[in-house]
């Protein structure tokens, strides 16, 4: 089992959101993070005074799936939430070693 | 009997039969002929324009508390609309005590009125030409509004029982005093036909005068000035800066239209409607004005200095809603959003921390509004205009800064850095605006 955590661009949820729901992916989760990689931030102007935002709001996505879909998944998701510009996003993929179903008590691939 | 209203009214009822013939004539010129109103009629429709008015600019205190929540971060939102109810309800209280009779109980030619609490006093009503209660609570509206505009400049930082105190002092003797010499028909009206129609000098410079002097006392806020370079501190709400600004415009026609201080005559109708196009079409070259400057200055429209053009434009036209033509208001509007976007990053260079844009609005556009009146109005000097602009300016910035600095070697008018980190609402009020969401 692998988990997967992609960091994308809040304006591509919806799209990512699409591309697992078409590979059968059945849950995920979801939170609102800030961040920055290569493209440092951004600058906004307020009042005539421009500022540098260090930490720009993102999208964080974690999805627990079984080893062998590991490629397909983390391509549809690179493929959804790709934009031409810096600062799309970052995918991580880590050994899962653990799940659990709190309902029934299923572990393994059984409880994803 | 007390002497109603402002000098306008003055001018209308008592003494210049030459005036009241020349309005005439120009009625005439402009309306059909029609039958006189009874003075039944005058009446209820002089006070119903003062209860109206009144009423309108009233609200002018809710579109404040909004432009100004919107512009303040959400850790200091609740101690902001705590200062604007509590300055609108000291107004109201010192302006019974000791206000009206300041202003409008000063000698012709006078400097300071009398002492004392008002009362309505209703007993000739023909003579008057309205409920004296009416004018009274016309009045109080506007020295409201003047305290409105400290709370925002010294927002996030200041102390809110000092600047209560402060508020006490303003609307109780600072600016009823500096009214009298002109609406009072004091010393500026008799001596140099100083003329402000609603108040761009003595109700929004008055105002600005003392938000400049405070925020000179109280210094800015933590981290707005760091070496060297200016950090914006972005406002927690531009919606409700917008709406603010919006209930401020709509205010502004009870503010300009309600000066003409009375209803009773064709003449004075055509002129209130007149004033209604002229206020509105200064706001709406103040506005463009700003979005054009700002698109051209930043590459970016500035949404917070667009809406301070709107502020800018209103306040320009305020010493002379009535004569000019719509060009003129148009221009002398767009003025005003000029002004208000060049002002603010010069008193970020200086180091004058105006949170929502109140100096550059309302004092700076004050003035230039004031000074411009000769243009279109024949009655007033240019040398008249500059004398008044400078002895209220003088008079209420001096005091205002003794005041600051009384209470600030007294009970310290500034927040702690660390209560100012944290923000007022915790540290003043024990609370938050938004408990929903981690303040930032």
């Amino acid at each position: 089992m692998k988990y997967i955590i992609a960091v994308i661009k809040p304006e591509k949820l919806d799209a990512v959101r699409d591309a697992l729901t078409a590979l059968g992916v059945e849950g995920m989760t979801l939170s609102d993070v800030k961040g920055f990689g290569r493209q440092k931030g951004h600058s906004e102007i307020y009042r005539g005074a421009e500022y540098k935002i260090d930490f720009t709001p993102k999208l964080k996505i974690e999805i627990a799936v079984e080893g062998s879909r590991t490629p397909r998944v983390v391509e549809a998701i690179r493929d959804a939430a790709r934009t031409d510009r810096i600062g799309a996003g970052k995918i991580f993929v880590v050994d899962l070693e653990e799940a659990v179903r709190v309902r029934t008590g299923e572990t393994g691939a059984a409880a994803l | 009997m007390q002497e109603g209203g402002r000098v306008k009214t003055a001018h209308k009822t008592i003494p210049a039969a030459v005036l009241i013939g020349a309005a005439v004539m120009a009625t005439s010129a402009q309306a059909q002929e029609g039958p006189a109103a009874s003075d039944t009629s005058v009446f209820v429709f002089n006070t119903l324009l003062f209860l109206i008015s009144g009423m309108v600019v009233m609200f002018m205190a809710a579109g404040f508390c909004m432009l100004e929540v919107g512009l303040v971060r959400s850790k200091n939102a609740a101690t902001i609309c705590v200062k604007n109810i509590c300055l609108y309800s000291i107004a109201g209280i010192m302006v019974w005590l000791f206000g009206y009779n300041l202003i409008y109980g000063v000698g012709e030619g006078g400097l300071i009125g009398k002492f004392a609490v008002w009362g309505a006093d209703d007993t000739s009503p023909f003579e008057t030409g309205y409920a004296a209660s009416s004018d009274w609570y016309f009045q109080m509206v506007f020295v409201a509004t003047a305290a409105s505009i400290v709370s925002g400049t010294l927002a996030e930082r200041i102390k809110l029982w000092p600047f209560l105190a402060f508020v006490a002092i303003l609307t109780g003797f600072i600016y009823p005093i500096q009214a009298s010499w002109e609406w009072g028909e004091g010393y500026l009206h008799t001596v140099w036909d100083f003329a402000d129609f609603a108040g761009s000098t003595l109700v929004h410079s008055t105002g600005g005068w003392a938000a400049l002097a405070g925020a000179i006392v109280v210094g800015p806020r933590a981290g707005k000035y760091v070496s060297g370079r200016v950090a914006p501190l972005p406002g927690s709400s531009l919606p409700l800066a917008a709406l603010g600004t919006f209930i401020l415009w709509l205010g502004w026609f009870g503010f300009n239209g309600g000066s003409q201080l009375a209803l009773g005559t064709i003449d004075d109708a055509i002129s209130i409607a007149k004033i209604f196009v002229n206020t509105n079409m200064a706001a709406c070259a103040g506005v463009l004005s700003a979005l054009i400057l700002t698109q051209l200055t930043y590459k970016k429209v500035d949404l917070t200095i667009v809406l301070n053009g709107a502020i800018g434009g209103l306040v320009s036209i305020t010493a002379d809603p009535l004569h000019p033509m719509i060009w003129q208001a148009l221009l002398i509007g767009a003025v005003g959003g000029a002004i208000v976007t060049f002002a603010v990053p010069l008193l970020d260079k200086l180091k004058i921390d105006d949170v929502v844009g109140a100096i550059p609005a309302h004092l700076f556009c004050g003035v230039w509004g004031t000074l411009i009146v000769p243009l279109t109005n024949p009655d007033a000097r240019w040398i008249g205009q500059i004398v008044g602009i400078i002895m209220i300016g003088a008079f209420v910035f001096v005091t205002s800064l003794l005041l600051w600095l009384a209470l600030k070697y007294t009970v310290g008018v500034r927040a702690s850095e660390r209560d100012e980190r944290v923000g007022l609402d915790k540290t003043e009020l024990g609370l938050e605006a938004y408990p929903e969401f981690a303040s930032t």
